[in-house]
């Protein structure tokens, strides 16, 4: 296994090391990374007063965690352009990167700042794309790993994911013995680990954070009150509101793919089954009717169905049922436990918590083919989540007795763990894309 | 998936000290609700052997009542034959005091999804609720609530911590 930690990422953490943001180490690279150059982005203003972030950096670093690139470092590169006059292909033919990328980052009135850059294909020796981007101080960062998305969408045919954030839990446990106090909160931080967030704090469980389709919202269980409730917060504001509070469990929030409903799982007459909650009307629609434990619901991304999880056969397995109702079919059959089914964005594979030999691990089924796949190595890895794209999947495992995230691609190729300073970190969920304007 | 066996050992031999010498040879629940035999189990003063128990009933160390913790199998929720006394002498203190009331904690250990072990926990507090109603425990004296695997016991991630952490806790 390769194993590179990224420096620009532990340079940030040293800055910021109060803050336990989640460090990023890739543990399985790809042998076919495309080479890139990612030149340092020039500053145009006033010398003493640069912008808080280098963008090239952030960028570079986004495209090698994808393991589909290997930007060059920069202690090779012949030259620094940051102009397209100054480009000379010769530079980066001899150093046998494909591609290029170059840019600037200028003051645009006051906190304003205005990004540009270009992209060449090396050995034809002409431009690709090049985008001019207004931002500001606050947004440097996102409108880097912007540009990343682009560079990637453009060289893979396939959107990136890099302008994305994941929320996770993290638990903090101190004392011993009886006296054992856990610190428990629900944190979101940008895809690259970066700026993590406390949004909630509570001495009791916060489990199962959904993101809502438009990003603006997160859907949790929260116990305080020794009661577990579903919680709905908005991101920005913190604003928040409680859901729902039956009798029994209240658990596994999912958003529907328009935001207007919300399953759930409820064990208010007597056993966990499956609801459907239309938001706005707050009103209540029962979809499965078995004395099992039925819950995880998922929504395909079309709306019109949803997986979950269900011991109706014996064991976990996971069902799939009409968002109308009607009689659930089962869909896996490979092992004798499958939890916590979701769909990858495009609807054709579902990921999953799969136990082999009594190990659990990340699988995925393609709903046609049948084709199932065991990703993860872990013993006790859990809760999956496609990125947006549906490149990459992230999960919670352990690694020497502490709870980390790691990532998977898709294809089992790149694997990536992601690692919190102190204490444990799990249940993480990637966040859908998030809009920002752009100019060519 | 089996089960380390001296965990099941270590369980067992606690279970029958708890339980004097009548552990496994009483029969279990079968829905009959006999008072003699939770009042049998439960001793609301704490006199008797070991000298006069002056604290509450609930914590005398030489009553049943002092185990408030019964114990499950992987992914099961049937009440162990070793834990039938425990759980009458809780409906029996159940019964005695009417306006007493108990909680009853389900967990899980951290196998499997967090959900689904939510789903679990609560199957095991329910069984515990409907040991007790069988013995004629008024279902008012008795709330449930699942923590599923967040809240373990045990802290470690082997046989040993999960068995401690399968378990149904009684709250007073």
């Amino acid at each position: 296994m390769k194993k590179l930690i990224y420096p620009f990422v532990l340079l940030l953490l040293s800055v910021h090391a109060h803050a336990s943001s989640l460090t990023i180490e890739i543990t399985q690279g790809l042998e076919g990374a495309l080479p890139i150059a990612v030149v340092p982005f020039a500053w145009r203003g006033d010398a003493a007063n640069p912008p808080p972030h280098e963008v090239g950096g952030v960028v570079a670093a986004d495209l090698q965690r994808s393991g589909r690139f290997k930007p060059l470092p920069d202690s090779q590169m012949l030259a620094r352009p940051s102009r397209a006059e100054e480009v000379d292909f010769r530079d980066w033919r001899a150093v046998n990167v494909e591609n290029l990328v170059i840019g600037e980052v200028s003051p645009n009135g006051p906190g304003g700042y205005l990004v540009k850059f270009y992209l060449y294909d090396v050995f034809r020796g002409e431009q690709i794309t090049g985008y001019s981007m207004p931002t500001t101080a606050a947004d440097l960062r996102s409108t880097a790993h912007h540009i990343a998305d682009i560079i990637y969408e453009t060289l893979t045919g396939e959107p990136g994911a890099f302008a994305t954030r994941i929320a996770y839990v993290t638990s903090l446990r101190s004392g011993s013995g009886k006296n054992i106090k856990e610190r428990v909160e629900l944190r979101i931080a940008d895809a690259d680990g970066y700026a993590p967030q406390t949004i909630v704090s509570s001495d009791e469980p916060i489990m199962s954070p959904a993101w809502s389709p438009d990003g603006r919202q997160l859907a949790y269980v929260s116990f305080e009150n020794a009661q577990p409730s579903i919680w709905v917060q908005e991101v920005l504001t913190g604003k928040r509101e409680k859901l729902t509070s039956f009798k029994g469990i209240n658990g596994a929030p999912a958003w529907s793919p328009d935001g207007r409903y919300l399953a759930l799982t409820l064990s208010k007459d007597g056993n966990p089954d499956i609801y459907v909650m239309d938001i706005a009307r707050r009103s209540l629609r029962k979809l499965t009717r078995h004395g099992a434990i039925d819950t995880e619901p998922a929504w395909s991304p079309d709306g019109r169905t949803l997986v979950f999880t269900s011991d109706r056969g014996g064991k976990p397995q996971i069902y799939r049922v009409s968002v109308g109702g009607g009689e659930p079919e089962r869909v896996t059959f490979d092992g004798d436990y499958n939890a916590r089914a979701s769909y990858s964005p495009d609807g054709r594979l579902l990921t999953m918590v799969t136990g082999v030999g009594g190990a659990y691990r990340i699988a995925t089924l393609d709903l046609q083919t049948r084709d199932f796949r065991v990703l993860s190595t872990g013993r006790l890895d859990e809760s999956p989540s496609f990125a947006p794209n549906g490149s990459m999947i992230i999960y919670a495992t352990r690694v020497a007795d502490k709870g980390v995230l790691a990532a998977v691609s898709t294809d089992g190729r790149v694997q990536q763990r992601l690692r919190l300073q102190e204490g444990d970190v799990r249940e993480p969920v990637w966040s859908p894309h998030q809009q920002q304007q752009r100019s060519r | 998936m089996k089960i380390n066996s001296l965990a099941w050992v270590a369980v067992a031999v606690s279970a029958l000290l708890f339980a004097g010498c009548s552990g496994f040879g009483s029969k279990p629940d079968d829905g009959v609700t006999v008072e003699d035999r939770s009042s049998s189990g439960a001793t609301t003063s704490g006199a008797g052997a070991g000298g006069a128990w002056t604290g509450n009933p609930l914590d005398d160390p030489n009553s049943l009542l002092s185990t408030k913790t019964v114990y499950f199998e992987y992914d099961q929720s049937t009440i162990r034959s070793e834990f039938v006394d425990v759980l009458r002498a809780h409906a029996g203190y159940l019964n005695t005091n009417r306006s007493a009331h108990v909680r009853i904690e389900g967990h899980a250990d951290e196998r499997g999804s967090r959900e689904y072990n939510i789903g679990l926990g609560e199957r095991r507090a329910n069984a515990v609720k409907s040991f007790l109603e069988a013995e004629g425990v008024s279902s008012a004296q008795i709330d449930t609530i699942s923590y599923g695997e967040e809240r373990p016991a045990s802290l470690g991630h082997d046989e040993i911590s999960w068995a401690e952490n399968r378990r149904a806790v009684l709250v007073y």
